[in-house]
């Protein structure tokens, strides 16, 4: 027992082990994820989904996580093989070192660096160097083809996201995401999304402009996870599977589990940036570190919904389109945006 | 100012199209789904449907009516006349069975469920049942053979047809000596003025029909 709490103590195994919290906590809603995707993809289409195994289908999951563990791993012969094995760990490092700034609770947040979301915006960007180079080690033309979209796509949404963020930024006078939170913290009318904690002139002049950044930031975010109507790099009905055509396995696997992360860290800025982190929509009532965590979950569960909602709603856009939307449409309304929350601040 | 416009309206255009979207895309969420759980639940057949055959080879009677109708051959019946004799029992609706049928296969492969042959035949053996679950993992399998006479039963009929043909033959043989000796007897007879009247001529005139019977309508004056 002594000796287990001296390793405990140990700062290395102190930093591994809350380095690990966010993996088991992704691990599982991904499973989660997965399941609830599914069921909603067919109720939306007036199907049932996973019936067989367990309840409605609930350990469906775990045997797909199981095939996928057990199935062979092929890497193609004329892959390069070097990059293709990197590849999938490369798009998966880069999510998941995102969430070292992601405050889960008022307690437990990975590194509380000032930097915050912009080291969240750099850490992420890695994601696009994993998923070019799993296009071009694949030595396939789909892959090749979806890999290049997704940089092209993910580049051009950067944009508007991180003029978006720059607006809250603006707004919260900090890049720490942990104060973000804090800033917005007392109920539910102190969420950015509602104007903030501010003066109520100045609220109700910054509550336009905060939800068509949170408009903004919501539709680019989803352009970078690469799910419909964004999801061109994957277009199954022109590129296969993109650029993850040539994977499978435990690579396949981790691609999934990146993806989901992704889902979850940009869902997860939207609720830091615009509905008050962890903070309880009433006020002091079911406040805490452990219901701070709850809150977080539920709002990013429901943002990672939304998302799913979107997706089997809307068919992919053309890739005229999608760079219409990017540069003409969300890129012009971010700066008219910054522009007015600049004078409303100064005001 | 129309570009500034066309800008504008497009954009409400996408918002408030995703929105009708996702208002239906939620409605049919909650919506209850139609899905039947297949195996657990099976949808109940209409009356009259066509599915695999049924064939109830108690009462065929093996006049291969079925598959002379069948469009795609897949009904192979092999039969064999029975001799007068033998009693081979009644079909339930009264008719007599004359013919051994030693072989009734339906290769329910080929079948393509137009109850063709369900309509021809005179016992009213085939039929049309609603049962659908019958796929196989090897394809002979789907060779229904119907068939009911073992191979022994087929050898002991095979023999009894063959002893009743040699026993016809050997009939047929002893009446033709019979006939002839008749014949001879009648040639032999010192009073020809009676002869037209004789039974010799019989003989004569069947003779002549079995050849005449592949001959067409024409008048054979023609023909000759
Ligand atoms: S149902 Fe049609 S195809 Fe099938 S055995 Fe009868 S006649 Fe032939
Ligand atoms: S038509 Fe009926 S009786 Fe005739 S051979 Fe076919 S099944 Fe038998």
């Amino acid at each position: 027992m002594e000796t287990l709490q001296t390793i405990l103590r140990e700062p290395i195994i102190t930093t591994v082990l809350l380095a690990l919290i966010p993996l088991v906590f992704l691990l599982i809603y991904a499973l989660v994820t997965l399941y609830g995707e599914m069921k909603m993809a067919a109720h939306i289409q007036n199907r049932l989904a996973y019936m067989e195994n367990g309840w409605h289908g609930t350990l469906q999951p775990i045997a797909d996580m199981l095939k996928l563990l057990q199935k062979e791993d092929i890497i193609p012969t004329a892959a390069d093989k070097f990059l293709f094995i990197l590849a999938p760990y490369l798009v998966f490092m880069g999510t998941y070192a995102s969430f070292a700034v992601v405050p889960f609770s008022s307690v437990f947040i990975g590194s509380n660096i000032d930097l915050g979301i912009f080291y969240l915006v750099a850490a992420s960007s890695l994601v696009v160097v994993g998923l070019l180079m799993s296009g071009w080690a694949s030595n396939n033309k789909w892959s090749l083809f979806g890999a290049l979209r997704s940089a092209a796509q993910i580049v051009s949404y950067e944009i508007p996201g991180v003029l978006a963020i720059l607006g809250v930024v603006m707004v919260l006078g900090t890049m720490n995401m942990q104060t973000m939170t804090q800033l917005q913290d007392g109920g539910i009318h102190n969420w950015l999304i509602l104007g903030g904690n501010f003066p109520l002139g100045q609220k109700l002049a910054l509550l336009p402009f905060m939800f068509l950044l949170f408009v903004i930031y919501l539709l680019s975010s989803m352009a970078e996870v690469n799910r419909t109507p964004f999801d061109l790099p994957e277009a199954e009905s022109e590129l296969v599977q993109g650029y993850n055509t040539e994977y499978s396995g435990m690579k396949f696997a981790i691609f999934y589990l990146a993806e989901y992360a992704n889902l979850f860290l940009v869902s997860a800025v939207v609720v830091v940036m615009f509905f008050g982190g962890w903070t309880s929509p009433f006020g002091e009532f079911m406040s805490g570190p452990v219901w701070g965590s709850f809150w977080f979950v539920l709002k990013g569960m429901f943002f990672v919904f939304l998302n799913i909602w979107l997706r089997w709603t809307l068919p992919r856009l053309r890739v005229d389109q999608l760079m219409y939307v990017s540069w003409k449409v969300l890129t012009p309304f971010a700066l008219f945006c910054i522009i007015a929350i600049g004078y409303i601040m100064v005001m | 100012m129309t570009a500034f416009t066309t800008y504008f309206n497009d954009i409400y255009r996408a918002v408030s199209s995703a929105m009708i979207g996702m208002k239906i895309t939620i409605k049919q969420m909650v919506s209850p789904t139609v899905t039947l759980q297949y195996p657990h639940v099976k949808k109940q057949m209409p009356d009259r449907v066509r599915n695999r055959l049924y064939m109830n080879f108690d009462d065929c009677i093996g006049c291969e009516l079925c598959a002379k109708a069948c469009p795609v051959d897949c009904i192979d019946i092999e039969v064999m006349k029975a001799p007068p004799t033998e009693s081979l029992g009644e079909t339930s609706t009264g008719q007599k069975k004359r013919i051994y049928v030693t072989k009734f296969d339906i290769d329910i492969a080929k079948c393509c469920y137009c109850g063709l042959c369900v309509f021809p035949c005179p016992t009213e053996c085939l039929k049309m049942t609603d049962v659908y679950e019958f796929s196989e993992y090897d394809r002979t399998n789907l060779i229904y053979n119907f068939g009911t006479m073992s191979p022994v039963e087929i050898e002991t009929a095979k023999l009894k047809v063959k002893q009743y043909d040699e026993e016809q033959t050997a009939k047929k043989a002893a009446a033709a000596a019979q006939a002839a000796a008749a014949k001879a007897a009648a040639a032999a007879a010192p009073v020809p003025a009676a002869a037209p009247t004789a039974p010799t001529p019989v003989a004569p005139p069947a003779a002549q029909t079995a050849p005449a019977q592949p001959a067409n309508q024409e008048p054979p004056t023609t023909q000759l």
